[in-house]
């Protein structure tokens, strides 16, 4: 749905993304891991049309993203921010609305989108609050919220790109809130999803990409990504892989 | 932070609000006219036929004087708040002044260029000076403004921060330069220097009027269609992006309203503070931020609250009267410290 093509940017003397191809998928659940500074929001940066590549292409469905129209382009692309700087009181349920921006589906559609997207973000409770008044982890919520609501119902063609979207979240929150992103993908929308946890890497995306100054270093399905070797090279960690006991999934453990 | 007044509740008190502080305006002054007879002579000058017996003074009053001094506090006031809502908007911030793009500061140079070098130009200041001030002081801020914006601007984007420091410094050096042309002023023309700098009502006319009401009603059509895209920019730059807005574009157009409705409105009263700073804030407490009810009602605000500073600047000391500015800021100014004292809580 979404590809990526050689991606390099430069900036001044600096490579900050060398050569990084992939593609999203329709339904899956695509992870960067990575070091801080590796590159990884930048990639997210490029592949959203926020920065132009120095060299290379993406194409959502086919088309370059530039020749999309802004309005159009929102239709089937939300991103979501590592942190938001909102410093105004709306009311949460606005603040999710907004999502609904680029669209004209109407008055009723969208007060059903925007009640669903709280729902899949566990932020509906908060609905009437100030916005002002939340927690860092209930503001995330609410802004994973506005960008499900952007794509709400979720369809083949669409792409949502999270950056670290559990980096303020309880264990229990990071949970539920990848498991709604999985469920929203499985609707068919692409997802792109920055994450720091390698155990929730390997629980809830169906392929991953690990980059270390810019470079892809592996990038496959998590079995074969999630192994010692690659793991000691890119985050220079000393790890034990397992198995998950019930699940199956890779476990890593530092040594 | 209370659940906001119902919108059509609260556009009902601000439109009465309005039409009384346009009463007040109109009966009010060194001569009051009782209410009454103003009111009737209002509506005969609309057209409307009532029986006119012992009104023909009140109506030249109203014609002359009171009327278009009434309109242009109602346009001043209301381009004020909009062009505060916007900047608000713009910088992201609560507590941002339309003032703080360079525009009030230009205007001000622009001004004092008018008023010291029409001294030494007498043939300029035969009769032209009124429109030579507008001119200079509106040319001036447009001026100021665009340099601001261009200083802000690296890689085809802008950088609000940039630009708000672009801003601080050019309003020093604009500063600088109106004080050494104070410096230079005889004592007459440092006293309509400091005059304008306090902004003032007086002396309004129709000529100086329709400039103003013709920005302030462009403005007021065409913010509110940029509604949804401030509300969006109050998330972030990237993120407006995200949602399908040309943020660039929308940057400068801000900036240009800005420009063009503040900068008409000092050139028509010299410099009036607080009103773009407050009232937006004012209204957001009872609106909330949403920028389709808050424009709107900062809009019918500021020209009440103008019109009830003028009113309050023309009593206080009758027959004399107070320089609007001074007004303003005293009534501003502890009252942003209080919110903002109020909010710290």
């Amino acid at each position: 749905m979404l590809v990526g093509r050689d991606l390099t940017v430069r900036r001044g003397a600096i490579t900050a993304l060398q050569d990084v191809s992939l593609e999203l998928r329709p339904g899956q659940v695509f992870g960067v891991l990575g070091p801080n500074g590796a590159g990884k929001s930048t990639l997210l940066a490029t592949l959203s049309g926020e920065l132009r590549p120095s060299r290379g292409q993406v194409l959502l469905q086919g088309r370059p993203l530039g020749d999309w129209a802004d309005v159009e382009r929102a239709r089937c692309l939300a991103v979501l921010p590592q942190s938001s700087t909102l410093s105004f009181a709306f009311r949460v349920a606005d603040v999710v609305a907004m999502g609904r921006l680029p669209h004209r589906t109407g008055r009723g559609a969208d007060a059903a989108f925007v009640a669903a997207a709280m729902a899949a973000a566990d932020a509906r409770h908060l609905a009437t609050r100030s916005y002002l008044e939340l927690s860092g982890g209930e503001r995330q919520r609410v802004h994973l919220a506005r960008v499900l609501a952007q794509l709400w119902p979720g369809e083949t063609g669409q792409v949502l790109m999270l950056d670290e979207p559990t980096s303020m979240l309880d264990p229990a929150h990071q949970h539920s809130i990848l498991k709604a992103v999985r469920a929203f993908a499985a609707q068919g929308a692409a997802a792109l999803v920055i994450l720091h946890d390698l155990n929730l890497a390997a629980r809830y995306c169906d392929r991953l990409l690990l980059l270390k100054d810019g470079r892809p270093i592996v990038a496959g399905p998590p079995d074969e990504v999630l192994q010692a070797e690659p793991l000691r090279a890119v985050f220079g960690l000393d790890v034990l892989v397992q198995r998950h006991p019930e699940l199956g999934h890779p476990l890593i453990i530092a040594r | 932070m209370g659940t906001p007044v119902p919108a059509r509740f609260l556009f009902f008190v601000l439109g009465l609000l309005l039409l009384v502080a346009i009463w007040l305006s109109l009966a009010l002054g060194p001569l009051s006219l009782a209410l009454g007879d103003s009111l009737a002579a209002a509506l005969r000058l609309v057209g409307v036929p009532i029986e006119a017996s012992g009104l023909e003074q009140a109506e030249l009053i109203l014609a002359q004087i009171r009327l278009p001094r009434t309109l242009l506090g109602c346009a001043a006031g209301a381009v004020l708040a909009l062009c505060g809502v916007a900047m608000q908007g713009l910088f992201r911030n609560p507590l941002a002044d339309p003032g703080l793009v360079g525009v009030s500061s230009g205007a001000a140079l622009g001004a004092a260029v008018a008023i010291v070098g029409s001294t030494f130009i007498p043939a300029l200041s035969a009769g032209w000076e009124p429109y030579l001030l507008s001119v200079f002081a509106f040319v001036g801020g447009l001026s100021v403004t665009l340099l601001v914006y261009r200083l802000g601007r690296r890689d085809g984007q802008t950088h609000v921060a940039t630009m708000l420091l672009a801003g601080i410094a050019l309003t020093a050096l604009a500063g600088a330069v109106v004080g050494l042309f104070s410096y230079l002023a005889d004592d007459r023309t440092l006293r309509s220097l400091t005059f304008w700098n306090l902004g003032s009502l007086n002396g309004a006319s129709y000529a100086r009027l329709w400039p103003l009401l013709l920005i302030t009603i462009a403005v007021a059509l065409w913010l509110p269609r940029r509604a949804k895209a401030l509300n969006a920019l109050l998330l972030g730059e990237s993120e407006a992006r995200h949602l399908g807005f040309d943020v660039e574009r929308i940057k400068r157009e801000l900036v240009v309203c800005t420009a063009l409705g503040v900068g008409a409105a000092v050139a028509a009263t010299g410099l009036i503070g607080f009103i773009g700073l407050v009232v937006p804030h004012l209204m957001r407490l009872l609106v909330g931020p949403d920028h389709r009810l808050l424009l709107p009602a900062s809009a019918l605000a500021g020209g009440s609250l103008l019109l009830l500073a003028d009113v309050a600047a023309r009593l206080v000391i009758a027959p004399a009267e107070l320089p609007i500015g001074i007004v303003t800021a005293l009534l501003g100014a502890p009252f942003f410290l209080y919110l903002l004292l109020r909010e710290r809580l």
